[in-house]
C-alpha cells in the first residue's frame, strides 16, 4: 500500500522572514525518503549509533553572581579513549558560552553558527541579543533538522540585560529555562555532587570549587568522561576561564595518599 | 521619458524609477496624516473624509495597531495599506515567538519599509503605493518614536512629520510650532496641525493616542471636539491680544 508521507511534511518555522515576495513562510529543510524495507526502524539504528557519543559530563548553573559553566574534556568511541584534549565549552561571544554534548562536529559547527546569527542580530538591532532569544535561535535551527541525525546536547549560558541566563537546546527540539543543568552520560554523578553542595548565595570561588568537584566526581565514575574539569565563569563583563585542572591530579588534591602500614616480609625461620 | 515608467525595474536616463514616483503621487493624493511625538505621549492624527451616512463608520478604522505598543497610519491606497498591515501584524508575533520580545519600533518599521523596499525591485509587480507613519514605546527602555516610510522604502525616525494631501503645509506648520510637549499638549499640536488643512470639526479627523501604560487609544467625536474648542478660544485669545494693547502708542 502506499505510504502515508502526510506527517513527514514540517510546517516551517513562523520566523517570517520571507524568501520570496508571497511567501511568508520558509520551507524548513527535508529530504528524500529512503528507499528501505523498513522504515520505521532503519532511523533508529542510525541514531543508536550516534547515541554513545554524549559521553561526556558538562554542568552549568546559576547562583547569585553570575553562570558557572563547567564541562570534561574526554572525547571516546566506544572503549577508545580518542582524545583527553577536547574544549567543550564552546564562546559564541564575549558574553555568552555554549556547552557540547553529543556530536562534536554537530556542536561546533551549530555554535559558530549560532555566533555568527547573535552578531547579526546585534549590528542590525543596535543591541545585544537576549540569552533567551539567542538559546530561541538555536533551539528553532534545531527542531527543523529533527528527526535527521544531529546530536546535540547543549547548554546556552549568559549575561544579557535581564541577569544571568541559562537554558538548556537538545537536538531533539526542547529548550528548558533553569537554574541548574548537567549534560552527558556522567550527569547523575554530576547532579548528586552539584545538588548537594549549592546554594544560591555562594562566592565566585565556592561555586566554581562546586563545579569543579562535580565535574571530578563524575571523571572518577564515568568511564566515558575524564581529562581536563574546566571550569568558566559568566558575570556582568562576559565570561572568564577559572581553571582547567587535570581530573587525575585533582583526585590526590581532594584524597591525598595515606601512609599506610607496610607490610612485612614473611621471614621464614 | 514615457518609454521609461512601465516597468517598476527600469531606470529612467537621469536616475528615476518613475513608478516610485508615481506611487508617491499617489501618497500626495491620500488623505493627510500627521504624527508627533511628545515625551511620554505619541499622537496620530488622520483626516477622514466625510462618511456615507449608511456607511458603519467603524469599520473604516485609519489609525491601526500592529501590536500592544505599535500603532500605524498611512496615507495612500488603502487596499495596498491592509496587506501591508497584515504582514506587519505577523512579523510583530513572528519576532515575540523566536525572541521572546517585543518588536522595537525601529525594527518593525525596519521591515514595512524592506517590504516596500523589495516591491521596487522585483518584474511583474508594483510598489505599494501608500506612506506610513509608525509610532510606538519600545519594550524595556519605554523611549518614544515616530517613523516615517514612503514608496521607495526608505525611513527615517521624526519628532514630528505629515504625510498625503497638503502634507508640505503641515510640515511647514509644525517646523514653525513644534516644541517638547507631554500629554494633552501633544494631542493639541496634533490636531492643530491637521486643522491648519482640513475643515473644522470632529467628525473630519480622526486622533489617537497613544501611551506607555495604557497602549492605543482612539478619541471619540466629543473629545475632539473639545480640543478643537479649546484651540479656537485660544486662537481667539491671541488675536484679541494682538488687537488690543497696541491702541497705547
Amino acid at each position: 500500500m502506499k505510504f502515508d508521507t502526510s506527517g513527514l511534511e514540517s510546517h516551517g518555522q513562523l520566523v517570517g522572514a520571507s524568501d520570496g515576495l508571497f511567501n511568508g513562510f520558509p520551507t524548513a529543510p527535508s529530504f528524500e525518503i529512503p528507499n528501505t524495507t523498513d522504515f520505521d526502524c532503519f532511523q533508529k539504528e542510525a541514531i543508536q549509533m550516534v547515541k554513545p557519543a554524549k559521553g561526556t559530563t558538562t554542568l552549568a548553573f546559576i547562583f547569585k553572581e553570575g553562570v558557572m559553566v563547567a564541562a570534561d574534556s574526554r572525547a571516546s568511541m566506544g572503549g577508545y579513549i580518542s582524545s583527553q584534549s577536547v574544549k567543550k565549552i564552546i564562546e559564541i561571544n564575549p558574553y555568552m558560552l555554549g556547552t557540547m554534548a553529543g556530536g562534536a562536529a554537530d556542536c561546533q559547527f551549530w555554535h559558530r553558527n549560532l555566533g555568527i546569527k547573535c552578531r547579526l542580530h546585534e549590528l542590525a538591532n543596535k543591541r545585544r541579543i537576549s540569552v533567551t532569544g539567542a538559546s530561541k535561535l538555536l533551539a528553532n535551527i534545531l527542531y527543523n533538522y529533527r528527526g535527521m541525525g544531529l546530536s546535540v546536547g547543549t547548554m546556552i549560558a549568559g549575561w544579557d540585560e535581564t541577569g544571568p541566563g541559562l537554558y538548556y537546546v537538545d537536538s531533539e527540539g526542547g529548550r528548558l529555562k533553569g537554574m541548574r543543568f548537567s549534560v552527558g552520560s556522567g550527569s547523575p554523578y554530576a547532579y548528586g555532587v552539584l545538588d548537594n553542595g549549592y546554594r544560591y548565595d555562594m562566592s565566585v570561588g565556592e561555586a566554581a570549587e562546586l563545579a569543579r568537584r562535580s565535574i571530578y566526581h563524575a571523571t572518577f565514575r564515568d568511564g566515558a568522561s575524564g581529562g581536563v574539569a574546566s571550569v568558566y565563569y559568566v558575570g556582568p563583563d562576559g565570561w572568564k576561564k577559572l581553571s582547567g585542572d587535570d581530573v587525575a591530579e585533582l583526585h590526590y588534591n581532594y584524597y591525598p595518599v595515606q601512609p599506610s602500614v607496610v607490610e612485612q616480609v614473611m621471614v621464614e625461620t | 521619458m514615457a518609454r521609461y515608467d512601465r516597468a517598476i525595474t527600469v531606470f529612467s536616463p537621469d536616475g528615476h524609477l518613475f513608478q516610485v514616483e508615481y506611487a508617491l503621487e499617489a501618497v500626495r493624493k491620500g488623505n493627510a496624516a500627521v504624527g508627533v511625538r511628545g515625551t511620554d505621549t505619541i499622537v496620530l492624527g488622520v483626516e477622514k473624509k466625510s462618511t456615507a451616512k449608511l456607511q458603519d463608520s467603524r469599520s473604516v478604522r485609519k489609525i491601526v495597531n500592529l501590536d500592544n505598543h505599535i500603532a500605524l497610519a498611512c496615507a495612500g491606497l488603502k487596499a495596498d495599506a491592509r496587506v501591508l498591515i497584515n504582514r506587519a501584524r505577523i512579523e510583530c508575533q513572528s519576532h515575540r515567538l523566536t525572541v521572546e520580545d517585543p518588536v522595537t519600533v525601529e525594527y518593525i518599521t525596519r521591515y514595512i519599509a524592506g517590504l516596500q523596499q523589495k516591491y521596487t525591485q522585483s518584474g511583474g509587480v508594483r510598489p505599494f503605493g501608500l506612506s506610513t507613519l509608525i509610532v510606538g514605546f519600545d519594550p524595556y527602555t519605554g523611549i518614544p518614536s515616530l517613523y516615517q516610510t514612503d514608496p521607495s522604502g526608505t525611513f527615517s525616525a521624526w519628532k514630528a512629520n505629515a504625510t498625503g494631501r497638503n502634507s508640505n503645509s503641515m510640515r511647514e506648520f509644525l517646523e514653525k510650532n513644534y516644541k517638547e510637549t507631554s500629554g494633552k499638549e501633544t494631542v493639541k499640536l496634533a490636531i492643530r496641525a491637521l486643522l491648519e488643512v482640513v475643515e473644522s470639526g470632529g467628525k473630519n479627523i480622526e486622533v489617537a493616542v497613544m501611551t506607555k501604560d495604557h497602549g492605543l487609544r482612539q478619541l471619540d467625536e466629543a473629545e475632539i471636539d473639545a480640543v478643537v474648542a479649546e484651540i479656537e478660544a485660544e486662537k481667539a485669545a491671541a488675536e484679541a491680544a494682538k488687537k488690543g494693547p497696541p491702541k497705547e502708542t
